[in-house]
């Protein structure tokens, strides 16, 4: 059930700011998709995210990376104003290794918030998205950022 | 380039951080004995492991991908595996914000069997009884 995100003039306006932190760069994620509650994100193949250099597949580390970030920016969705995500806790299961040579998506889902928390769940894929790479759940705090910095975006 | 994952030091465990594991050279992760002979890992401070740039804060995904690879090190050395081990599930509880500074990690061998190890992970700044995270994983050992 698709619908937009909840304010497309803010989302506009933070998402740019959100995939600009230093190790999304650093990572070469990119934001593909974004709806009410959801977000897809997208991760290049690059030769200094493998985690493995007999098998090329990718570290494990990128995933959580990935799934972290996709898991927060998919709450900016719901959000009409800045406010600081801190990440409570994450679990990940590791279904199949990430392939090299082929883009790592992540779908992710702020299925629940409440007034302090976030509830997210993340599935992370190559070409098949029925053959996912791994599932992700967290949770999330929710804090209010001080008018001077949100001012500022 | 050996097609075993034998290490017979930290300063070997160290070594191949940089040389063969590039995700592990992307954030800079480098390993040091500790005063009990046991590894420690360093992840030391830069710029491109930052999430939020207000606080500033180190990326939460940093501190796991770190944790993560931490744990798969340590079982290197401790001789439980001569293949990497395959991460099969982690799970991560984020205590404090890191700070951009040095950060520490040291893990525990909780149990480990012919085939699965569990593996407690912790990371801290300034003072080891403050951990900014802590992890648990277990591995596929080949």
């Amino acid at each position: 059930m698709w619908l937009p995100v909840s304010s497309p003039e803010f989302f506009e306006r933070v998402s740019p700011w959100f995939m600009a932190m230093p190790h999304c760069r650093a990572l070469g994620l990119q934001l593909r998709a974004a709806s009410r509650g959801r977000v897809v994100l997208a991760l290049p193949f690059r030769e200094a995210l493998i985690g493995n250099p007999l098998t090329r597949v990718l570290h494990g580390g990128v995933v959580t990376s990935l799934i972290d970030t996709s898991s927060a920016a998919s709450i900016f969705t719901l959000l009409d104003a800045v406010e600081s995500l801190a990440t409570l806790d994450l679990r990940i299961d590791y279904l199949r290794p990430a392939r090299p040579d082929a883009t790592l998506y992540c779908e992710a889902e702020c299925y629940r918030l409440t007034d302090h928390i976030a509830f997210t769940r993340a599935t992370a894929y190559q070409d098949e998205p029925q053959r996912p790479v791994a599932h992700g759940v967290a949770t999330f705090a929710r804090t209010p950022v001080p008018a001077a910095v949100a001012g500022a975006l | 380039m050996s097609p075993h994952w034998q290490v017979n030091s930290i300063a070997e465990l160290d070594q191949l951080l940089q040389a063969r594991i590039p995700y592990a050279a992307l954030l800079g992760i480098r390993a040091r004995a500790g005063e009990d002979g046991e590894p420690l890992f360093l992840l030391p401070y830069r710029e491109a492991n930052i999430g939020n740039v207000q606080l500033p804060a180190l990326h939460g995904g940093v501190i796991g991908g770190f944790l993560e690879n931490a744990a798969v090190m340590h079982l290197l050395w401790a001789r439980e595996a001569f293949e990497l081990p395959k991460v099969v599930d982690f799970s991560i509880d984020y205590l404090r914000s890191g700070k951009p500074l040095d950060t520490w990690a040291r893990c525990e061998i909780v149990r480990q069997g012919k085939r699965i190890a569990n593996v407690l992970m912790s990371a801290w700044q300034d003072d080891p009884a403050r951990p900014i995270a802590q992890a648990r994983a277990h591995f596929l050992l080949a």
